[in-house]
């Protein structure tokens, strides 16, 4: 019998609407009760054979769930690994996380899924979740077998890292995924505008004499993805939005009811494109960082609730990859281990409450996802929990980081929160 | 005075009276180049590497004449007789450059902050000889040098530079120095090619030639990359030359004593016509004489104190 | 810090005009003869010389200067880069005699230097070398034809020409630190 009893800690768990001193009881991986913490455990609130955690002064939060990773397995395994990415989301305090399709070769076929599936559970210490591809091999051409990969334990569909550029397709993929009831993650990029762009084009863009990126490369396509979800009824959740015409759009959207959520990562809302300065390959990204304005508009449409979901999109690089001339550098950045810490600064800020956050963190990518069991810490949940020190300080250390790769553009940076526990399965796979 | 910093990346990164430290000693190094032994021991024992990733003729020629002018010995490394075609990365090249101890590169890469990011891994000073469409300073301070001798000042001229703005690095390095001198900067070029924000480089923007060259002093042709009309941003390059090229009625619009400059190579009959080019107004080949002088001056002045 | 005046203005003066007359003496004429100074106060100091001349002799010498900064042994060592100044050699030098003119005559590597220059623009027949001030310490085998004034001095000292065109006065000082 595997019994966890979380003392004295103050849970914040929306999905239930508590917030309070609580005392967590779980056993064999599930949690099995919530009540206040009295009388204390050495007088006989509960049976002696828990082990106990003292959350005194610490917050209890549901797992967080990181609906967005690259986890680069298989085929870029010197990048990441399924182990080592799981042991950067554990210590970011995600306990579930979602893993893109565009591995190699690329998870468009149940026989990638069951090895994504059986690596994490051989290697890997939080939940994963794997999104298939929408076409196969990523090219948007034709359909990838959306049934089979559903049936093989992928949770959404998306052809991540690539936009799907055929709008028939993208109608059929839409329609096909109801007969599933799986969302579709679109990433939104007009290539034929975006070009070879490499960074958010304005005024930075102008100064570096680097090809500008316009907003309009993701406004068009999320445009077109909520025209075809409204076509469809299908459910459409736009993945890293960055920009001020598409939050309006998906909030425009929620107001007529479509069924349209929507994701965004902390590095769009805590930098701006002024972070490329001096060439920095660790602020190359797709979507790239986008103005103060956008980053403004992320912050209302986090605290309106037209952002639904926090994720990260992980995305390892070896430094080979980001070493180099800026136009050549590969994009994105690793998350997993700064997204709590950089989000929290949102309820400093006073854009969400703490509430809030964990909702975005947790419960509302759960939902997106069709996680029924997770997102929440009601009795008969899985027993994935969070704990976390709101008030304690630290230095992001690059190379201290867990994931196999480096490429962060926080590093140096004073991070406020930690997370002190991560729990999976009632079993703690990272202590801080 | 002297100049402070280890490379020169840029024309922003500069202060006004480094670049009239720059320009002043550049025209003392002028009288070199008209000695009989056009070379001064100055730099004897230096290496100078120029590291050219970009076809150029002009600007290595220039650097390269200028480092043997001060008796450094140059080496050029051009991208089709080196290992880069065999994908050795940047970095790698940097640090085997390292080993050989030079005492200053010059880098002309097609990526914009290529020198950027060679400078950090190099002890020697670099200079950016282009990079991508971000900066191209010795070519600004080139331009700044011939514009200065005409006038005898750069403050209070008008100068226009006209052509792809977008992709131009002369122009960027041209919009800073000349701002930073004083002198009213203008830019004209069709939409398709003016970056974003332009303005806040502190230039008026035009998108009509005519009225960007009314009482100019300074009119800087820039050079129209021909491929850029297969990326569409314009038609046909005639309808380009009709709109943006400089031609002697266009140029009656400009001040009595208006001096055209272009960066090279022209292409005639495109962004300017052969009489204007060839024509009294043209500092085209003065240009080319004082290049030789900057790059002296900036060899001088990164190679010429102690680096301690 | 303490300064002793070494040559007030009528000194100045009357050092000129022996170091003329010397060069007339020495030269037996002053034809053929090209002054090239050492920019900033060798240049003045040549052109006063040259005066000079012109009043003794009726002949008017070309002048020109002659800067040694690119020349110099010392370049990447210092702290300071030295800042340039005109080189102008306004007549071919071939088979004439050169003086060259400077103020104060220290380790001798300016002059080496600008015999240099010299050498790269033409042949001269000779260079002769005049200086107001004299104040030893020579690093090189290098030794005046003129001097205005020999003034001993110790490596702690600094020996300073003044002079109207520039200064606003004739005198030559020794700064002590």
């Amino acid at each position: 019998m595997n019994r966890l009893l979380i003392k004295n800690g103050r849970i914040v768990d929306p999905a239930n609407k508590i917030d309070g001193l609580f005392d967590v009881y779980c056993v064999d991986g599930k949690i099995v009760e919530i009540i206040p913490p009295n009388p204390p455990l050495e007088k006989g609130g509960a049976s002696g054979d828990f082990k106990v955690i003292d959350a005194t002064g610490l917050f209890v939060f549901p797992g967080f769930i990181d609906m967005h990773t690259h986890l680069r397995e298989p085929g870029y395994e010197y990048k990441e690994t399924i182990k080592t990415g799981t042991m950067a989301a554990a210590a970011g305090g995600f306990t579930s996380i979602a893993c893109m399709a565009n591995t190699n070769p690329v998870n468009d076929n149940s026989s990638v899924t069951d090895y994504i599936l059986k690596k994490a559970k051989e290697e890997g210490i939080v939940n994963v979740f794997p999104v298939g591809a929408i076409s196969k091999g990523l090219r948007g051409e034709t359909l990838a077998e959306i049934g089979e990969l559903k049936d093989a334990g992928c949770v959404a569909i998306s052809d991540d890292g690539r936009p799907v550029l055929n709008s028939n397709l993208m109608r059929l993929a839409m329609e096909y995924s109801k007969l599933f009831n799986l969302p579709i993650i679109s990433h939104c990029e007009d290539l034929s505008l975006a070009l070879d762009g490499v960074m958010n084009e304005g005024f930075i863009a102008t100064k570096l004499g680097l090809k500008g990126i316009p907003n309009a490369v993701e406004d068009i396509i999320v445009a077109r993805d909520i025209a075809l979800s409204e076509l469809t009824g299908a459910k459409l959740h736009i993945a890293h939005i960055s920009t001020k015409g598409a939050i309006e759009l998906v909030r425009n959207a929620k107001q007529r009811g479509l069924n349209v959520t929507a994701e965004a990562a902390p590095h769009h809302f805590t930098l701006t494109d002024e972070a490329v300065t001096g060439y920095n390959t660790n602020a190359k990204m797709n979507p790239p960082l986008r103005s103060p304005e956008d980053v403004k508009a992320l912050k209302n449409g986090l605290k309106d609730g037209a952002i639904d979901a926090i994720a990260t999109d992980h995305a390892p690089q070896n430094i080979d990859e980001k070493d180099v001339e800026f136009d050549k550098a590969a994009n994105g950045i690793i998350g997993l281990e700064t997204a709590f810490s950089l989000s929290l600064r949102l309820v400093d800020e006073e854009v969400v409450s703490l509430n809030a956050l964990v909702e975005k963190l947790s419960a509302n990518p759960a939902k997106i996802l069709g996680l029924h069991t997770k997102g929440s810490l009601k009795a008969g949940n899985d027993a994935d929990i969070t704990i976390v020190d709101l008030n304690k300080e630290w230095v992001v250390d690059a190379s201290k980081l867990k994931s196999k790769s480096k490429n962060t553009p926080f590093g140096g940076w004073k991070m406020k929160g930690k997370v002190i526990k991560t729990i999976v399965g009632g079993r703690v796979v990272y202590e801080g | 005075m002297k100049i402070k910093r280890k490379d020169i990346l840029g024309i922003e990164d500069l202060a006004k009276d480094e670049i009239e430290l720059i320009l002043s000693t550049a025209e003392s190094f002028k009288e070199v180049s008209e000695r009989e032994i056009k070379k001064v021991p100055t730099l004897r024992g230096r290496t100078i590497i120029n590291l050219f990733y970009e076809a150029s003729t002009r600007t290595r020629t220039s650097f390269e004449i200028a480092a043997k002018r001060m008796s450094a010995d140059a080496v050029n490394i051009s991208v089709s007789s080196s290992s880069v075609v065999k994908g050795e990365t940047l970095r790698d090249t940097a640090k085997n450059l390292e080993a050989m101890n030079p005492d200053c590169i010059v880098i002309r890469h097609f990526s914009s902050g290529a020198p950027h990011i060679l400078s950090k891994l190099v002890k020697c000073p670099v200079i950016n000889a282009g990079d991508g469409t971000h900066e191209h300073p010795s070519q600004a301070l080139l331009d700044m040098l011939t514009v200065k001798e005409k006038f005898g000042r750069i403050e209070g001229l008008k100068v226009a530079i006209i052509g792809d703005i977008l992709h131009s690095r002369v122009a960027r390095s041209n919009i800073y120095g000349f701002t930073k001198l004083g002198a009213e900067v203008r830019v004209a070029g069709l939409p398709t090619m003016m970056p974003y924000g332009i303005e806040n480089m502190g230039c008026r923007v035009f998108y009509n030639m005519e009225d960007a060259i009314k009482d100019a002093d300074v009119i800087m042709m820039l050079r129209i990359q021909l491929e850029r009309q297969n990326a569409g941003l314009f038609p046909t390059v005639r309808e380009y030359s009709r709109l943006f090229g400089l031609d002697a009625k266009k140029l009656e619009r400009a001040k009595k004593d208006v001096v055209i400059l272009h960066p090279g190579p022209v292409n005639r009959g495109i962004e300017i016509s052969s009489d204007v080019a060839d024509g009294k107004y043209s500092l085209i080949l003065d240009q080319v004489k004082n290049g030789v002088a900057v790059r002296m001056a900036l060899f001088y002045l990164l190679l010429g104190g102690s680096r301690e | 810090m303490t300064k002793k005046n070494v040559l007030d203005e009528k000194g100045v003066e009357r050092a000129l005009i022996r170091i003329a007359h010397e060069i007339i003496e020495k030269n037996k004429g002053i034809e053929d003869i090209v002054m090239l100074g050492i920019p900033t106060r060798g240049v003045y100091l040549a052109k006063r010389i040259k005066e000079i001349l012109k009043n003794a002799e009726g002949i008017e010498l070309p002048i020109g200067s002659v800067d040694a900064t690119l020349y110099r042994d010392d370049i990447g060592m210092k702290e300071k880069q030295p800042v340039l100044k005109e080189t102008d050699i306004p007549v071919s030098i071939d088979n004439k005699k050169i003086i060259i003119v400077d103020d104060v005559l220290f380790t001798g590597r300016t002059i080496r230097a600008a015999m240099n220059v010299i050498m790269d623009f033409g042949r001269p027949a000779n260079i002769q070398l005049a200086v107001m001030i004299d104040r030893g310490h020579r690093e090189l085998p290098i030794r005046p034809d003129y001097i205005g004034k020999n003034v001993p001095t110790s490596m702690q000292e600094a020996v300073k020409v003044h002079l109207k065109e520039i200064d606003g006065v004739d005198e030559v000082i020794v700064e002590h630190e």
